[in-house]
């Protein structure tokens, strides 16, 4: 049976002597949100890395769409169809390109023809207009640079968005309407979401089902729902949970 | 009871090319022995309120107030030498994070020691008795070992309590505390919280802090002020957050994805113009 658009098959990724993932398996079903959530140096981030071959995979299989990927090497094909949000805008754009410039180099890479279009429809679609177009990233607030980051995906009409914590280097509100964005876009072109967070909160409302992981291992798979409900069966879950929940003084909580 | 810290009618700007920048524009409170939290989103001025308290301004800004003054001290008027001394002493901060914030070739125990002497005539092998105790204050394990360690040899979790112990070594009497554990993991969060918590309650400080986080804030605090461009549009006590009166203050109570809540699309924050007059 494979349905699933990305599965990962018992993938390990060595840095020197240090496994930042030992053996870590999942699966993402087409049109689904799949998230991944752990503290710093449980191997989240690595995981999407080597999906989009960022990271050097030593064993292990990694299928996109049923075509089976080795290595770090991804044809243009591949990145046409699977783009990537990284967390920080301010590391993710180039400081002294305009957003035009940025925007234009995926379609430019790929030889897109109707770039006039296709820049002023994504500029739009992430609700920015077109008076963005001509600036500069330093002219920009955080927000409104993570949009430029998700139009620069979006631009090549992928069907897979791998998102690194897209949402972490921004203000509580802002945040909210960067989520909001990414449901919208996710909902109008039925995309594939792999997303990363340390944030229980976040993944929760944007996932449909979530993988915890720990020491470069998947810990524990769940369903949102299971995790709203309380169904957890590891002590690290519940832990996370606990945290999320915010600062609670001790003997106070009653 | 005198307030440790009377802050009448703030007001920061940087001129820039382009005109005067106001940063902060008229804050006033007063702080006892209590642990006050500032809240706002990024540009809103509340980390800049907590720079000038601290005076650590930037020279060429321009600070005014009517009153600001600690313990009966005018910190406008005082010297850089009165300033230097209480900086340290009787008023200390902690800063975001601390990959930046500690010296990275000096050792953590070094730089521990660095704040005693600076501010009291104390012998070699005393000071270090007290960095270490400090160390074990702020529950790290081995403090020996950590002691002779470099910033960059630590976790985050780590060397924010090391900064925490620097700053609480000369026993200050107030604790500027900048988004103190935004780099960090949750998990991580939390116990240097309970630890800056349990430090701060049984040293009898009065505690600013500073964050973006409102239920945090609200958690950890006694009293909140929420600031928007630069002036304070609410203040309210943490415990009657729910009740909070000002868009602001409910938008930020609202944006945030809560585990259990199940809202498409999260409500967004509708700026008014009218809320920074």
């Amino acid at each position: 049976m494979t349905t699933a658009t990305v599965t990962v098959e018992n993938l390990v990724v060595t840095y020197d002597e240090f496994k930042a993932l030992d053996d870590v398996s999942i699966d993402v079903a087409p049109g689904e949100s799949f998230g991944l959530v752990g503290e710093s140096g449980s191997g989240k981030s690595t995981l999407l890395r080597a999906v989009a071959g960022l990271a050097p995979v030593t064993s292990g299989k990694i299928r996109v769409h049923d075509r089976v990927l080795t290595g770090n090497r991804r044809d243009k094909a591949f990145y046409r169809d699977v783009q990537m949000v990284f967390q920080d805008p301010y590391g993710s754009l180039h400081p002294r390109q305009t957003i035009d410039r940025q925007l234009l180099e995926p379609l430019a890479i790929h030889g897109v023809a109707d770039g006039e279009r296709r820049i002023l429809k994504a500029l739009d679609e992430v609700g920015l207009g077109s008076g963005f177009r001509f600036r500069y990233p330093h002219q920009l607030s955080g927000g409104q640079r993570q949009r430029i980051a998700i139009a620069r995906a979006l631009i090549l009409e992928p069907s897979i968005l791998l998102l690194d914590e897209p949402t972490s280097a921004l203000d509580a509100s802002v945040q909210a309407e960067v989520l909001n964005l990414l449901e919208q876009v996710r909902r109008d072109r039925k995309l594939t979401f792999i997303m990363v967070s340390h944030d229980l909160g976040v993944v929760t409302h944007m996932c449909d089902r979530l993988a915890v992981m720990q020491n470069g291992r998947v810990v524990e798979r769940l369903s949102s729902a299971d995790l709203v409900a309380g169904r957890i069966g590891e002590e690290y879950t519940r832990n996370l949970m606990i945290a999320s929940k915010g600062f609670q003084r001790k003997g106070a909580a009653a | 009871m005198k307030p440790l810290l009377t802050v009448d009618d703030l007001k920061v700007s940087f001129p820039t090319r382009t005109g005067l920048i106001e940063a902060v524009r008229g804050v006033s409170f007063t702080l006892g022995r209590e642990r006050l939290g500032i809240v706002g989103e990024s540009g809103s001025g509340k980390s800049q309120t907590g720079r000038a308290i601290m005076g650590l301004t930037p020279a060429h800004a321009q600070v005014t107030a009517k009153t600001l003054s600690f313990e009966g001290i005018d910190l406008l008027s005082a010297s850089p030498r009165v300033r230097r001394d209480l900086r340290g002493k009787r008023i200390a901060m902690i800063l975001q994070d601390p990959k930046y914030s500690l010296n990275p070739v000096m050792s953590i125990g070094r730089q521990i020691v660095e704040t005693l002497k600076r501010h009291e005539s104390v012998s070699r092998s005393e000071a270090r008795e007290r960095a270490l105790d400090m160390l074990a204050a702020v529950q790290i394990r081995d403090p020996k070992r950590v002691y002779d360690l470099y910033p960059h040899e630590v976790s985050g979790g780590m060397g924010q309590r090391a900064m925490i112990a620097m700053m609480l070594v000369a026993g200050p009497e107030l604790l500027i505390a900048d988004e103190p554990t935004s780099a960090l993991d949750v998990t991580v969060q939390l116990e240097v919280l309970s630890i800056l918590d349990k430090l701060v309650a049984d040293r009898g400080m009065g505690l600013i802090f500073v964050s973006h986080d409102l239920r945090l804030v609200s958690s950890f605090c006694d009293r909140v002020i929420v600031m928007y461009a630069g002036k304070i549009v609410e203040e309210l006590a943490a415990s009657d957050l729910a009740n909070a009166r000002h868009p602001y203050t409910q938008g930020l109570l609202n944006c945030m994805p809560a585990i259990g809540s199940d809202r498409h699309p999260l409500p967004v924050l509708d700026r008014k113009p009218e809320w920074a007059l």
